[in-house]
Order: structure tokens, then C-alpha cells, then sequence
């Protein structure tokens, strides 16, 4: 760790066959930012074998790439990444280690910042610096997003936070930027892992996960009826969003559980998020008042969700909405 | 009104809320759709000691009283009149024998009910005996250590459902009223078949058939009490449950109320929320208050029973009528209350009016009921002298 | 099987109010009941319990008011629960959280599963399962919706996954968090609550745990809440209003002019 600001930011690099996700690109791109801030410098970090786009992480702003190389056993190991970033954290002493929150912030972040005795600051939805006491500010959802929560390091190190996977945005690459490649091997089969990993069912039926989605569209119990889905089921389809719902319609059986957006369904922090038919109750709201930009469609004006909404219209939704699905269809031709 | 219950009571209502709210429900309205007896809540309730609460301690059961019998049925009632009614109308079956039976027939009947592993029924009411229920003729004649019962029991709730049938029959045809025994039958005794399952308006996932006696033969021990009691023991019976039917009806329009309210706050004309036209606002005034006068009195006729009163005939067809006929008045302005979407079965309040109609009818039709009142009032001025 | 669930107790509902003076969390006076999420872990628990004929224990960290969910999770079927009480546990975070948890289980005795929800609903990290097997030295894995199979030295599980599910063995003694999609949780017997009424739920604080309050707590977590506030919406509600041609008219140029799509 460096005398200066918030020493060596670490990002955890997620890859899906072989490429970067866009939701770590926009993190190193924010990291760099960071580094900026305080004279520090960015390391991208790859647990993948054979990443095609490693170059790229040093175009988006990482002044440094690990590749994280070596066999896995059965292509994956909890216990290994754990050792392998805890022993890498050990002897090149990041200030901050970053990652997007999901699976990997579900299970192998805690454990690695619990085995470098420090915490960890999970599900933020943005980081700044603190340039007055040299600290990152990390800010984070709680109460189902009532409330925000500025969490600090004050005496602990690395500073570990997970962020929530739309944040931030994926910048502009800037080809002209080099960055130092390091290779780490490391034989993950040696550590005595006591998981294992015996088979892979890949079942996803959802055509777009809501968790992952850049725009979900929600239907409500203003829809009436489980037919009306159709409605809201268009729309997402010519956005290419996610279909959400709230709790009334699954409780009324209109449509499965998967789809359910709230505090007892899933949470999402898409880029634009469309409410048709939604009351907006407190509950709800807990799954999706992070979301950049909400539209709210309900036909009465007093329903709590226009007091998050971005953009309100008070109307019939079954107007509105396949209008509006009708008006996307023409222009994507 | 804060009733002030004890500890044991508040987790009693707490419990029968959860499984109302959690598990009935999601389903009820399917099960009132397809008129599916609710074998699954049964189960449910039964895991969950529910069915324990109107047995004695001694035989398994949690010895609870009318009034904890009360709560538990406006939780279940509140949420769906129709699966409230196949809980109670076993609480209603065993009454016969908690009061009359004897130790041998307590022991081989109670502790299966308690389980939940059998359910209950009472049977009085015939083609030709309802309100007029000495009228009855299902015939009981003796034969060595048998009764051989003839004759078809009309609307029984839980019919072909339950395997416990406490029975009232006629053993001594020319002793007119007092010839009258109540017997226990157990489905699968060999005479007895049901006839078919009732298409009903309301309480559709309750399921009502006819009993079939052809030369059935019942063991002697299955007499309660001793031959010619039957119509007391009906009538005592009643006494007993006829606060647990006005319950019923407490619960029904407690969901009406609900669903009403929640409506007029949702529903926007001419730009705002009917909850504030005043039209509205009465009638939701007159509900409520209705519904907790009728509550007051059920639970207070609940609560002299449990005290130990020595008479209550009166109060407890009083609590029955006043609250179903409530019911009636609540579940109707509800529907009307949401208008338009109240008549659709996509909205839960037009299943609620059919649901509470039948709370006016059972267990006495209200006209009887108030010839019982009106006998009561009569005497009593008659003592006075 | 020795099953331990760890649980929390979280504000009934999440409407919360922030107390002006302070800028903490105006707390007091809010129901309080058992974390939704962890009533999976609880079920799954005692459903182990009743296939292997063993034992739950359940724990939470929190004031003397968390003795009723503790009591509550008895009824539901959890044989014993013990509460975790000090006035230096208060404000911890995700670390001091796990450690402590981990010092009670270990002082606990033997035991082969940590069972835990998938997070809780007021801060929602999910870091508390994991953190508490790396704390314990045994192995973790999340988001388990299946328990295949119960073994002596081992268990195999199925997790969902980015693309799926995977089915993972752990050796036991291990850590999983489990997701809603495990199983229904059973609604509580009559007897069981009665049960719970008179149950001991023993109460052990930082000394008789060995943890030096210095660690844990607001003043001693790795990590701090330097300030509460509410989000700032992007300013009021722009509602748009006219007929329906018009407020779609006008959202797809916001919309577009945004780059939202």
C-alpha cells in the first residue's frame, strides 16, 4: 500500500466465456477515476483462465491486469479463489479491493476479507473519495433503498466493497492505454478444498434475468387479470427487458413467483425501470427504488409509487401501454 | 374494541391468522371455484394443533372453550367462510359426544378429531324435518346389540368428508319428541352411503351430501347418553355452537369490511378516492359498527358459556342471529361498496355475500331462532308473574 | 444432525424513520420479527432435525427483546436458542456479526450445519454466512434451493447459478445460506408456542464469549456508518400529462433523450 490516498484499488474482473463483463468495465472505469483522485494506481484482477479481452481492462483504466491462471478443479472452486486472492492481497497489499455484488460477492469477498481481517461495505451504489481524510466513502442501500447509509474504513484495511452490478456506467476505452500484464500461476488443486463442484444442470428459462437486466417492466395488480400480463409482457418484449411483477398478481396466481420484484421477491437496480398498474407499496418500492429512471403508469394519482417515479402518467395503462409498445415497434422497424 | 385477551388467546387468534392469511388464502378462491373440499388446510390446521383446541385435555385436545373456539373460526372466517366451516362443523359433530358420551366412546372418538386424522359431522335435518326438526323419520329400531337404522339425513355439512356422524334418529316413533336418541355412525358401516355432493351458493369448498341409512347397523355402544335424550342433546349441542356460527359471520364481514376500505382508498372517480364521499364513509361507518356490536355479543354469550353459566339458550341464538343477519347487511354493502368490480369473482367480496348468507340458515333458520328468543322473553315475563 | 440456524430480528415492516437529532435509526418502539429470509433457514433446519432425529439450535445477536424470536423459533420447532446480548455488541457490523456468532458456536459444542437466510431485510448484505465459515475455518456455499442428500462427513446440495443450478458436495461440518425457493415454512404448532412460552433461553455476553468489546460494536467493527440519510429522488415526479398519444409522445423523447433506451 502506497503513502498516498486510498493506495492500489483493486477490481475483481468478472468474465462469461472468456469476455469482461460490461458491470466490471464500468467499475474499473471508476476505479480509475478514483485513482485519479488521489495519485493511486488500478489493478484489474482475473480469476478466469484465458481472458480474450485482458487488453481492453488496461483501456478502460487498469494501470496493472493479474491473470489469475492455472488448472481449477471441475472449472470452479470457491476455496481456491479464496487462498489464491488472499495469498495475491497478501503480498501486493491493496488499499481497496472491488467487486460487483452477485456471486462472487455472495461468497468468495467475504470470506477473502474476513481471512485479511477486515470487512466489507456490500451492494453499494456508489464510491467517492473523501480527499479531507484520505477514505473511501462507500454508499449503500438499506431498508429496501429507504434509507442510504455512507459506510468508511476507518481504521481497517484493504477497504473491500462490493457495488451493485448498474452503478455505473461503462465508459469509452482509450486504446492509447497500456497496461502492465502479470501473470500469477497458481495451482488451485492444491488447496484442500472442501467443496466440490459434481454437476452443472443449466436451466435458466428466464430469456432475460431480472437481477442482470438493464430495463424491467412491471405489471400490477391494475392489470386486472393474469390475461393482461400479455400487455406488459409486449413492451418488455420490444425493449428487450425483464418482465417483473409485484406481490398481488402472484399471490393471485397471474403469473410464477420468479418474476417477482420486492421485498420478498428479487431485488433490481436497473438503468430504466416501467411500473404499469403498480400501487407502488412499500414493499415493492424495497426491490426497485434504486433504479435510475422509473416510469410510473396507474390511473390514480394519489398511488405512492409516483413519489419515486422519475417520469409519472396518470392514465389507463391499457391505453398507455400498448401505445407506447406500438410507438417502439415503428421505430425499431 | 380491545377484548384484552390472555397470552393464550392472542396466540390462538395469532396462529389461526397465519394459517388464514398464509396458507387459505392463496387458494380460496379456487376452492370456492371448483368446490374442492380443503383436505389440504385440514392438514395444515391439523399440524398446527387447530384441530386440538375444541377437544378436552384429557383426551388429547387442548381443552379450550367456546369463546377460544370463536376466535379461532373469525380468523379462519375472515379469510374464507367456506373452509371455516369444514373446521367448525367438526367442532360441531364431537359436541354431542363431549357433552354426553361416555369415557369408552370419548377415548375411541376424540383423540382421531384432535389429530385431524377424521373429521366430524352432526346430522339432524331431513327432507322433511328442517326447522320442524322433531318431524324427523330416519328410524332406529332395536335388535339385539344393534340399532338398525332407515332413513336419509338432508344438507349435512362435512357429509361423505368425515368418518365421525353423531346422529339423531328416531328410536320410539310414538313418543313423539322424546323418542327421539343420538347415535354415533361411523363411515364404512356397512348400510350407510352418501348421496350426492350439494352444488351450493356460497361455502362451496364446504362439501354438504345426504346421509343414506338402508338397514344400517349401528353397535349398541355407539348410543350417547340414553334413548329418548336425543333432541336435548341437540338442542344443548346447539346452544353450544351457535355462537361459533355467529363467528363465522363476524369473520366473514370482518373480510367484507376490509376489502371494502382497501377498495374505496384504491378506487379514484371525478379525481379522487371514493373513500371521500361521504355516502361512502357512512356506509362503512354503519358496517363497522354493526360488526362490532355483533362481536360484542358474541363474545360475551362465548364468554358466559366458558364462565360456567347455567342457561343461555337465548344469548346464544341472539349472538347467531344478530351477527348473521349482519353478516348479510355488511357483505352486501361491500359489494356494493366496490360496485361494478364487486359483482366480478376476480374481486373476493361477491363470494363473501354468498359465503354469509348461509350463516341466516343453518343452525337454525333466523325465524326459528327468533321463535326460540321470543319463547325465552315470554317466559321470563311469565315467572315474573 | 447438530443444526445450528442462525437468525436475526428485523423491524416487522421497513418504513423507518430517521431521528432528526441523531441521524440514527429512530428504532424503539417498532414490531419487530424473525428476518422473513431466515424462516427458510429455520425450516430447513428443523426439517434435517426431524430426518436425522437430531438437534437445532438457533441463535441471534441483539437486546433482550430478541428472546421473543428466539422463543418464536421454538414454536416453530427449534429445540433450544440461545441469545447472544451485550451492550458492546450493539452497531456491529457484517464482521463483528460473524465473529461473534462464530465464538458462541464454537463454545457451543459439536455441531455438523450452519444454516443461515440469504440476507436480512433491513441491510440486506448477505455477508453474514460466509464471513461466519471463513470465521469458523469450514467451508461455505450460497444460495443453496435443494438439500440432495444428508451424510455423516458430508452433504451434497444444489445452488442456483448464472446459468442454472450446480450441485456442490460440502464437507460437513459447513456454513450454506439458503433461498426461498428450499422449501414452504411450516406455520407453527399450538403446542410448540406453548412450549416456547416456558422454554430457558440462556443469555451469554462478550466475557462469558471471550470477545473483547474493542472489536466489536459500532466503535470497534472493521466497518462504519459515517451517516444515514434519505436518497435524494432526481427532484419531484415529472408527470406528464395530456391524453395518452401525447404522455407516450413525451416519454419516448425523455426517455430517448436520456439515452435510457
Amino acid at each position: 500500500m502506497t503513502a498516498d490516498g486510498l493506495g492500489d484499488i483493486w477490481v475483481i474482473a468478472e468474465q462469461r466465456n472468456g469476455h469482461t463483463k460490461a458491470a466490471s468495465y464500468a467499475l474499473i472505469g471508476r476505479a480509475r477515476k478514483l485513482a485519479d483522485e488521489c495519485q493511486s494506481r488500478v489493478a484489474a484482477v482475473c480469476l478466469s483462465q484465458g481472458v480474450a479481452d485482458a487488453g481492453q481492462l488496461a483501456a478502460f483504466g487498469a494501470d496493472r491486469v493479474y491473470l489469475l491462471d492455472g488448472p481449477v478443479p471441475d472449472g470452479w472452486n470457491d476455496d481456491a479463489y479464496v487462498k489464491e486472492l488472499v495469498d495475491l492481497a497478501r503480498r501486493d497489499k491493496p488499499g481497496v479491493i472491488l467487486a460487483t455484488s452477485g456471486a462472487l460477492g455472495l461468497s468468495v469477498i467475504p470470506r477473502v476479507a474476513v481471512a485479511l481481517d477486515t470487512g466489507v461495505a456490500a451492494n453499494c451504489i456508489s464510491l467517492d473519495y473523501d480527499a479531507q481524510n484520505r477514505i473511501l466513502v462507500q454508499t449503500r442501500p438499506a431498508f429496501g433503498g429507504s434509507l442510504m447509509a455512507n459506510v468508511v474504513f476507518p481504521n481497517k484495511r484493504p477497504q473491500i466493497a462490493t457495488v451493485r452490478p448498474h452503478a455505473f456506467k461503462k465508459g469509452e476505452p482509450n486504446s492509447a492505454r497500456q497496461g502492465e500484464m502479470i501473470r500469477v500461476d497458481f495451482d488451485r488443486r492444491s488447496v484442500t478444498a472442501k467443496t466440490k463442484l459434481l454437476n452443472v444442470v443449466k436451466d435458466l428459462t428466464e430469456k432475460v434475468r431480472l437481477d442482470e437486466a438493464e430495463i424491467v417492466v412491471c405489471g400490477g395488480r391494475g392489470l386486472g387479470k393474469a390475461e393482461n400480463f400479455g400487455i406488459v409482457a409486449e413492451l418488455a418484449e420490444v425493449l428487450g427487458a425483464a418482465l417483473g411483477t409485484s406481490r398481488p398478481p402472484v399471490d393471485d396466481g397471474w403469473i410464477p413467483y420468479a418474476h417477482q420484484v420486492g421485498q420478498t421477491g428479487k431485488t433490481v437496480s436497473p438503468r430504466l425501470y416501467i411500473a404499469c398498474g403498480v400501487a407502488g407499496a412499500p414493499q415493492h418500492l424495497a426491490g426497485m427504488q434504486t433504479s435510475e429512471i422509473i416510469v410510473a403508469i396507474n390511473e390514480d394519482p394519489k398511488a405512492p409509487i409516483f413519489e419515486v417515479a422519475t417520469y409519472g402518467m396518470v392514465g389507463d395503462l391499457f391505453k398507455i401501454v400498448p401505445l407506447l409498445t406500438k410507438k417502439l415497434r415503428e421505430t425499431r422497424g | 374494541m380491545e377484548y384484552f385477551l390472555s397470552e393464550q388467546q392472542k396466540t390462538l387468534k395469532g396462529l389461526a391468522r397465519q394459517i388464514a392469511e398464509q396458507r387459505i388464502l392463496p387458494v380460496r378462491a379456487e376452492l370456492d371455484e371448483r368446490e374442492e373440499f380443503p383436505w389440504d388446510l385440514i392438514k395444515e390446521m391439523a399440524s398446527s394443533d387447530l384441530l386440538r383446541v375444541f377437544i378436552p385435555e384429557e383426551y388429547d385436545g387442548l381443552g379450550g372453550g367456546c369463546f377460544d373456539l370463536c376466535l379461532v373460526v373469525e380468523e379462519l372466517s375472515r379469510v374464507c367462510g367456506g373452509i371455516a366451516i369444514s373446521y367448525a362443523a367438526s367442532a360441531l359433530g364431537v359436541l354431542p359426544l363431549i357433552l354426553y358420551g361416555n369415557d369408552a366412546q370419548k377415548s375411541k372418538y376424540l383423540p382421531a378429531v384432535a389429530s385431524g386424522s377424521r373429521l366430524a359431522a352432526f346430522a339432524v335435518t331431513e327432507a322433511t324435518a328442517g326447522s320442524d326438526a322433531s318431524a324427523i323419520r330416519t328410524s332406529a329400531r332395536r335388535d339385539g346389540d344393534h340399532y338398525v337404522l332407515n332413513g336419509t339425513k338432508q344438507f349435512i355439512t362435512n357429509g361423505g368428508e368425515a368418518e365421525i356422524y353423531t346422529v339423531v334418529v328416531m328410536t320410539d316413533a310414538a313418543k313423539g319428541s322424546r323418542g327421539a336418541s343420538a347415535l354415533v355412525v361411523e363411515k364404512g358401516t356397512p348400510g350407510f352411503t352418501f348421496g350426492k355432493k350439494e352444488k351450493k351458493m356460497g361455502i362451496r369448498s364446504s362439501a354438504t351430501r345426504e346421509l343414506v341409512f338402508r338397514d344400517c347397523r349401528v353397535p349398541v355402544e355407539n348410543l350417547i347418553s340414553r334413548e329418548g335424550m336425543g333432541f336435548i342433546v341437540a338442542m344443548r349441542t346447539l346452544d353450544r355452537s351457535r355462537p361459533g356460527v355467529g363467528a363465522q359471520a363476524l369473520g366473514i364481514a370482518q373480510g367484507a369490511l376490509e376489502a371494502a376500505a382497501e377498495y374505496a382508498q384504491q378506487r379514484v372517480q371525478f379525481g379522487h378516492p371514493i373513500s371521500t364521499i361521504q355516502a361512502v364513509q357512512h356506509m362503512l361507518a354503519n358496517m363497522a359498527t354493526e360488526l362490532e356490536a355483533a362481536r360484542a355479543l358474541v363474545y360475551a354469550t362465548a364468554r358466559t358459556i366458558d364462565a360456567g353459566a347455567r342457561s343461555f339458550t337465548e344469548e346464544s341464538a341472539m349472538a347467531k342471529l344478530f351477527a348473521s343477519d349482519m353478516a348479510m347487511r355488511v357483505t352486501t354493502d361491500a359489494v356494493q361498496i366496490l360496485a361494478g368490480a364487486g359483482y366480478m369473482r376476480d374481486y373476493p367480496v361477491e363470494k363473501m355475500m354468498r359465503d354469509a348468507k348461509i350463516t341466516q340458515i343453518y343452525e337454525g333458520t333466523n325465524q326459528v331462532i327468533r321463535n326460540a328468543i321470543a319463547l325465552e322473553v315470554l317466559k321470563r315475563k311469565a315467572k315474573q308473574g | 444432525m447438530n443444526v445450528i440456524v442462525c437468525i436475526k430480528q428485523v423491524p416487522a415492516k421497513i418504513k423507518i424513520e430517521i431521528d432528526p437529532k441523531t441521524g440514527t435509526l429512530a428504532s424503539g418502539g417498532v414490531d419487530r420479527a424473525i428476518n422473513p429470509p431466515d424462516l427458510y433457514a429455520l425450516e430447513e433446519g428443523i426439517r434435517i432435525k426431524e430426518r436425522t432425529k437430531g438437534k437445532v439450535t438457533v441463535l441471534t445477536i441483539g437486546p433482550a427483546k430478541a428472546d421473543e424470536s428466539l422463543r418464536e423459533a421454538i414454536g416453530y420447532g427449534a429445540d433450544e436458542a440461545i441469545l447472544l446480548s451485550d451492550p458492546a455488541f450493539e452497531g456491529s457490523d457484517t464482521w463483528a456479526t460473524s465473529h461473534v456468532l462464530a465464538k458462541a458456536i464454537k463454545k457451543s459444542g459439536q455441531f455438523d450445519l450452519v444454516l443461515c437466510g440469504k440476507q436480512s431485510i433491513d441491510g440486506e448484505t448477505g455477508q453474514v454466512g460466509p464471513m461466519l465459515a471463513e470465521a469458523l475455518g469450514v467451508p461455505f456455499v450460497s444460495l443453496v434451493n435443494k438439500i440432495e442428500e444428508l451424510g455423516q462427513i458430508s452433504i451434497k446440495v444444489m445452488r442456483m447459478s448464472d446459468e442454472g443450478h450446480q450441485l456442490i458436495e460440502m464437507m460437513l461440518p459447513g456454513v450454506i445460506n439458503v433461498v426461498k425457493e428450499i422449501n414452504v415454512p411450516r406455520i407453527p404448532s399450538l403446542r410448540g408456542l406453548m412450549v416456547a412460552k416456558k422454554a430457558k433461553v440462556p443469555v451469554w455476553n462478550a466475557q462469558e464469549l471471550g470477545i473483547d468489546p474493542a472489536v466489536v460494536g459500532s466503535a470497534g467493527s472493521p466497518t462504519r456508518v459515517a451517516k444515514v440519510f434519505f436518497p435524494q429522488r432526481p427532484g419531484k415526479s415529472e408527470m406528464l400529462q395530456g391524453n395518452p398519444e401525447s404522455q407516450v409522445d413525451q416519454l419516448l423523447e425523455k426517455l430517448r433523450q436520456t439515452k435510457a433506451i
